[in-house]
């Protein structure tokens, strides 16, 4: 009986074992659970290199650039994907990526390129502001906020009981939490941000956790029917719900607030992992994530703004989207040195 | 001397809590030591203070409305019994998002029962805040957590004889005193069960905290999450880890005192002879009080959900009307998605790992159940050994698995297992949780008799002591199950992205605006509960048909 | 006057009627013996009158006075269960005192009581022991100290002897007589046991079918079973059918010839019924002259020692039939016997 168990558990090991050994190579990507892509693209990648993608999804952008850290040198994928502009100093401290000058950095504007070193390419941006709820600020003859500063106005601080119109979410587990603190950062610099956030609060501010919440709770705009007009949330939201509208409608019921420094821009990037063992086919998979197709896929797969300029944007886009001119930005170094001050220094302003 | 193979028993779930658990803990808490962070001790009193004590009213309010549930579904027949016996299982399934949802759809500002009020009294904001206050984390942790009190204690009560409470009656004791003075110490094994496992759930809380506590309120594992992903600072995470688990290995050894000092071998019985249509005015006052509250606090959010499902808002004209189109849309993948997932594939998903998870938790726990019976010397650390992983820290269990189970086979991409190996820690202590008293309450003549009769060890254990058992097995196959079904935080750290489950699908739809993607959740998770519900009512309908029965002298 | 009167009590039990209008009367320092096979609804019974369950029909009376509507805790019973429901989270002396606690006793007057409880049932030495640690006679005797300690106004008891092995049995007997007889206590003894009903009984009910067949002394019952059931039940199994020839005194054409009573309580007797008798097995000799009545001729089938007499088992025309005897006989013999004719009984059929 023993025996049977044990040639049954060795057999099972070594059909383990051939699965990974026989076919074609594979080339597999590290990313987090937002990343989305076309199905024809990645048959039209595999046969025109003969590999097989495997991609990795863990968890958010915290948790998967954590994964990447923590196994690093296990040569467990080639490539990563979805390091973004907060968290990329300290991903190029750990020293994951090995440079790569793809020909296609070329096209791409300078504003992007954050690594002079090419170890982290750019690939697709996206901006976080806040979206606003067409229907109520148009029934109620309000005007739009044009700044920050004028969310501090009274007339934002009254909606339902003594909660006011805007929602964000916390910084400490949301991604663009932290985005739009630092677009406050940006904008009162290190001395005045707490000022302007204690204000904030002061007019009725109403924090959660996390977008979801934010978004489908709290936000008046979504189907989720909440109470609060404006929400923290993506410069892409509007065309989403037209997209992703449950009757086809012809006008978004959101829009998004794009005044100067209201917005803060995330840039994602993908890097060459260091010791993978296909670093030629790594390097194609990146010149493929900066190519045309690729840029037009991810608009509507993972609802980012391309940062090749050849790439054409869905009509939706175009049309529903509200694109700041000036978007606050803060040194990559200085993110990765004070974020943990800055958001404890939040924490203890907005939710003490 | 021959090695009596029984007596090893006790090495295959240590073997596995060792591979599974140990290894992978030990690993991300060695990782997280070396590394640099700032660590300042009021960043861990404070989530600490509040993690505990919000765990325990929670445990205590669970208790609360459990103990008596447990009461009248093991005591009393009544209408529509087995559809809410059915139904109290489901929210224990349910992603904290999906849950989150639910209450929004029925206690948020603009939820059913705040419309509803404002409407009545001509309000001009809604009457109950519920959303982001300490109520909301009461609530949602009794939501989940009753099924657990109704299933544990419920499967002890059944078992229980009623003729011991009945000697106390002739005695002269009241029902109250009866119950206060017999039945309760003699049900303390398992309460105590339920109480530690539901405080060890509510003490590791973190998608109700998160979502519905909102941001003023951080547990441990809030705060360890925040660290760990937010703030990179993996020192102090694996700080508040250790703190975290260090409790845990206190709450339990606590609890073992409290159970060791007088364990009581309850007589199994087969025979539904307790059960009883309520017939008094009080009686059936109780039961109609108990059936309403179950199905206000734990049935109206799933109905919610379900309802949110068919609903859509037209955009124009703001009215509502019936749909199906959310359903039908999740059979498409109208962009040509990679990562689309057909809901059938994410259900069979589910399914698998979730069948998986029984076979290697109900399998271990039986051993790890018949090990610690028989070798008593083991109770000691295997016990407590098994009772961690529900303490333990869901982002640092999962950053281990992914630090120590990287190369092939044992990696995440190629090994299918991991998924239903990281359930399988978590439910494991229910399995042995129910398990193992029903096992020690078999007296040990029992066995010796059939022996004596000719039948092998392998007979005397088909057909003496696992129909005796099985009662109990059922509790834990459903527990095991059901708790595979609703995982979502290992899930989400180890499922390939091919192959995800339903509540990573649902997760995907509610990361995204949209009014289609909102309302495709909703339909998923109204997957999920049918899906759930099917296969419980399957389990639950093969244990009936299964159970023997004793004609008593009438 | 009946300390406790049971009338017409009717119950079914999933659906099926189990007692069928039960009569029944236990009168002060009295113990009554329910005497009946499995199932036939003692238990039942029992529990109806300790009020752990209702009966569908029917009165309860104590000392003249309705106790249908009072709860078992204030009906002042006691119950002795058969498997002796101990309560096994604690010891001995905590299982006797409880009933002393229910009746709001104080820890000082409840201490006395529970010694003087265990030392009836000569179990003082165990007062610390855990019960789970007890076997089954002391666990018995600890039930019973346990139904005592309160001085129930009824004791019932309800087969506390099966689960124990026949020497304890017989020696628990004497005990428990003595003891019942002793506190005085009025008691309800359920067994199915007949001998134990007839040494532990002032009175015997036998019940049968949902309903009580016969009730008496011990003696009377043994002596005149009333009918083929009650009979059977008490384990007599020479019955035999007949013809009524003539009626003073009661003489009936059977199978084995023609049979002479002259214990017939039966009044309405007509010549050419149909009438069952029963022939006791004691009194029967092998008759040292050719006359008299009631000689009965078969082959010895079966013959054994049993003690004070021998068993022999005859064969008479298919018929088999058992008596008592002094001498031995050979297995294939060929033998007469004689039954005076008070050892005839006739029963209803």
């Amino acid at each position: 009986m023993k025996k049977v168990i044990f040639v049954f558990l060795i057999g099972a090991l070594l059909a383990g074992c051939t699965v990974k050994l026989v076919g074609p190579q594979t080339l597999t990507v590290m990313t987090h659970d937002s990343f989305a892509i076309s199905e024809s693209l990645v048959t039209q990648f595999e046969s025109e290199y003969d590999v097989t993608l495997v991609f990795l999804k863990s968890g958010d952008t915290g948790s998967a650039l954590n994964r990447a850290i923590l196994t690093k040198g296990s040569t467990e994928a080639d490539v990563f994907y979805g390091v973004d502009n907060t968290f990329l100093s300290r991903a190029l401290e750990e020293d994951l990526f090995v440079s790569y000058a793809s020909p296609a950095l070329e096209q791409i504007p300078a504003e992007f390129k954050l690594d002079d070193q090419n170890r982290a390419l750019p690939v697709d941006y996206g901006d976080v502001c806040i979206n606003y709820d067409k229907a109520y600020f148009a029934s109620r003859d309000l005007a739009l906020p044009q700044s920050l500063d004028d969310l501090l106005k009274p007339e934002y601080g009254q909606g339902s009981g003594n909660e006011g119109l805007l929602v964000v979410e916390n910084p400490a587990v949301s991604s663009p939490g932290l985005a739009f603190l630092l677009a406050t950062i940006a904008q009162y610099g290190e001395e005045g941000y707490l000022d302007y956030w204690q204000a904030l609060k002061d007019n009725g501010l109403v924090v959660v956790n996390d977008w979801s919440t934010a978004y489908y709770t709290n936000f008046s705009g979504s189907s989720g029917k909440g109470a609060q007009p404006m929400a923290v949330s993506y410069a892409s939201s509007p065309a989403v719900e037209v997209v992703y509208a449950a009757t086809p409608i012809t006008e978004a019921p959101i829009a998004s607030l794009v005044g100067d420094g209201m917005c803060f821009r995330q840039i994602e990037f993908v890097g060459i992992l260091k010791g993978t063992k296909n670093e030629k086919l790594a390097q194609s998979f990146v010149d493929f994530m900066l190519g045309k197709d690729f840029q037009e896929d991810m608009p509507l797969q993972m609802f980012v703004y391309p940062v090749n300029p050849e790439a054409v944007l869905p009509e939706v886009y175009v049309k529903y989207n509200q694109v700041p001119e000036t978007t606050g930005s803060l040194d990559a170094q200085l993110i990765a040195d004070k974020r943990d001050v800055w958001i404890q220094a939040w924490m203890d302003t907005v939710l003490r | 001397m021959k090695v009596k193979l029984s007596s090893l028993l006790w090495m295959l779930p240590a073997a596995f809590l060792f591979f599974f658990f140990l290894v992978p803990l030990g690993n991300i808490l060695l990782v997280m030591a070396t590394r640099s962070g700032v660590v300042s001790t009021n960043a861990i009193f404070q989530p600490l203070w509040f993690t505990i004590w919000q765990a325990a009213l929670s445990m205590l309010l669970t208790l609360a409305l459990g103990l008596p549930a447990a009461f009248v579904f093991a005591r009393y027949n009544f209408a529509g019994k087995g559809v809410l016996r059915l139904l109290t299982t489901l929210p224990f399934i349910l992603p904290t998002v999906v849950v989150a949802a639910g209450f929004t759809a029925l206690l948020g500002p603009r939820g059913l029962v705040n419309g509803w009020l404002m409407q009545a009294f001509n309000l001009q904001n809604p009457p109950i805040a519920f959303m982001n206050t300490l109520g909301a984390i009461l609530i949602a942790h009794v939501f989940y957590n009753t099924s657990v009190v109704i299933r544990v204690v419920g499967s002890a009560l059944v078992q229980f004889d009623p003729r011991i409470e009945e000697a106390g009656r002739v005695l002269g004791g009241s029902p109250w005193r009866v119950f206060r003075e017999v039945t309760l110490p003699l049900l303390r094994p398992s309460i105590l069960v339920a109480a530690l496992m539901v405080f060890l759930f509510d003490f590791t809380s973190f998608g109700v905290i998160l979502l519905l506590g909102g941001p003023r309120f951080a547990t441990l594992e809030v705060s360890i999450y925040s660290q760990t992903l937010s703030m990179l600072n993996l020192r102090m995470a694996g700080l508040l880890s250790f703190i975290q688990l260090a409790c845990t290995i206190g709450i339990t050894l606590l609890y073992t005192r409290l159970n060791g000092k007088r364990s009581v071998p309850l007589m199994p019985r087969l025979r539904g002879e307790t059960v009883r249509t309520p017939k008094s005015i009080f009686e059936k006052t109780a039961v109609g009080l108990m059936v309403t509250v179950l199905v206000v606090l734990l049935v109206s959010p799933l109905a919610a959900l379900a309802l949110k499902s068919v609903l859509q808002t037209d955009a124009a004209t703001q009215t509502s009307s019936l749909t199906l189109a959310y359903y039908r849309e999740l059979f498409i993948n109208r962009n040509d998605a990679f990562f689309y997932v057909p809901p059938a594939k994410a259900a069979l998903n589910s399914l698998f790992y979730a069948a998986v998870t029984v076979l290697i938790s109900v399998g271990l726990g039986l051993t790890a159940s018949y090990a610690l019976v028989r070798q008593r010397g083991l109770k000691r650390w295997l016990d407590p050994l098994i009772m961690l992983p529900l303490g333990t820290s869901a982002v640092t269990l999962g950053l281990g698995f992914l630090i120590t189970f990287n190369k092939p086979p044992l990696d995440v991409s190629s090994f299918p297992l991991l998924i239903p190996l990281a359930h399988s820690l978590v439910a494991l202590p229910f399995v042995v949780r129910t398990i193992q008293p029903a096992l020690a309450s078999i007296p040990a003549s029992l066995g010796e008799s059939a022996a004596s009769l000719g039948a092998s060890p392998w007979r005397v254990w088909r057909e003496l002591e696992l129909p005796i058992i099985r009662r109990a097995v059922m509790v834990g196959v459903i527990f095991s199950f059901t708790l595979s079904l609703g995982e979502f935080g290992a899930t989400s750290f180890l499922a390939r992205p091919d192959t995800p489950t339903l509540p990573v699908a649902i997760y995907r739809f509610l990361s995204q605006p949209g009014a289609m993607n909102y309302g495709q959740a909703m339909a998923m998770a109204t997957l999920l509960m049918l899906v759930c519900a099917l296969a419980i009512g399957l389990l639950d309908k093969l244990q009936v048909e299964g159970r023997g029965s004793v004609n008593s002298d009438l | 006057m009946s300390q406790l009167e049971i009338i017409n009590i009717h119950k079914n039990y999933e659906g099926k009627p189990l007692l069928k209008g039960i009569n029944l009367s236990v009168e002060s320092g009295e113990t009554l013996c329910l005497l009946g096979r499995s199932g036939s609804g003692k238990s039942t019974l029992l529990r109806i009158v300790a009020g752990l369950e209702s009966a569908d029909r029917g009165d309860l009376l104590w000392n003249g006075e309705s106790i249908c509507d009072v709860p078992t805790w204030q009906r002042q019973f006691g119950l002795m269960f058969q498997d002796y429901a101990l309560f096994p989270h604690m010891n001995v002396s905590e299982n006797v005192a409880f009933g002393l606690r229910m009746a709001g006793m104080k820890k000082v007057e409840i201490a006395p009581l529970v010694n003087e409880a265990l030392e009836l049932v000569n179990m003082s030495a165990f007062a610390k022991r855990q019960v789970t640690d007890l076997s089954g006679g002391e666990q018995q005797r600890i039930a019973l100290a346990r139904a005592l300690a309160p001085h129930p106004r009824l004791l019932m008891l309800d087969e506390p002897l099966a689960a124990l092995d026949r020497a304890l049995r017989l020696e628990l007997q004497d005990e428990l007589r003595g003891l019942l007889h002793k506190t005085g206590i009025p008691a309800i003894y359920v067994t199915h046991d007949q001998e134990e009903a007839f040494v532990l009984g002032d009175r015997v009910a036998i019940l049968s079918d949902g309903l009580v067949e016969q009730s008496g002394s011990p003696e009377a019952v043994y002596k005149f079973p009333k009918n083929r059931s009650v009979a059977e039940f008490l384990g007599m199994t020479n019955l035999v059918d007949g013809k009524v020839v003539a009626t003073e005194p009661l003489q009936v054409e059977t199978a084995l010839g023609i049979l002479t009573s002259s214990n017939c309580r039966m009044s309405n007797v007509k010549i050419g019924d149909q009438q069952l008798l029963l022939v006791q097995t004691t009194g029967a000799e092998r008759p040292t002259t050719q006359d008299g009545s009631n000689r009965i001729l078969g082959i010895v089938t079966e013959c054994f020692f049993r003690g004070d007499d021998f068993k022999v088992t005859l064969n008479c025309c298919e018929l088999f039939f058992e008596f008592s005897l002094s001498e031995r006989c050979e297995v294939g013999q060929s033998i007469t016997i004689q039954v005076p004719d008070s050892s005839v009984v006739c029963l209803e059929t």
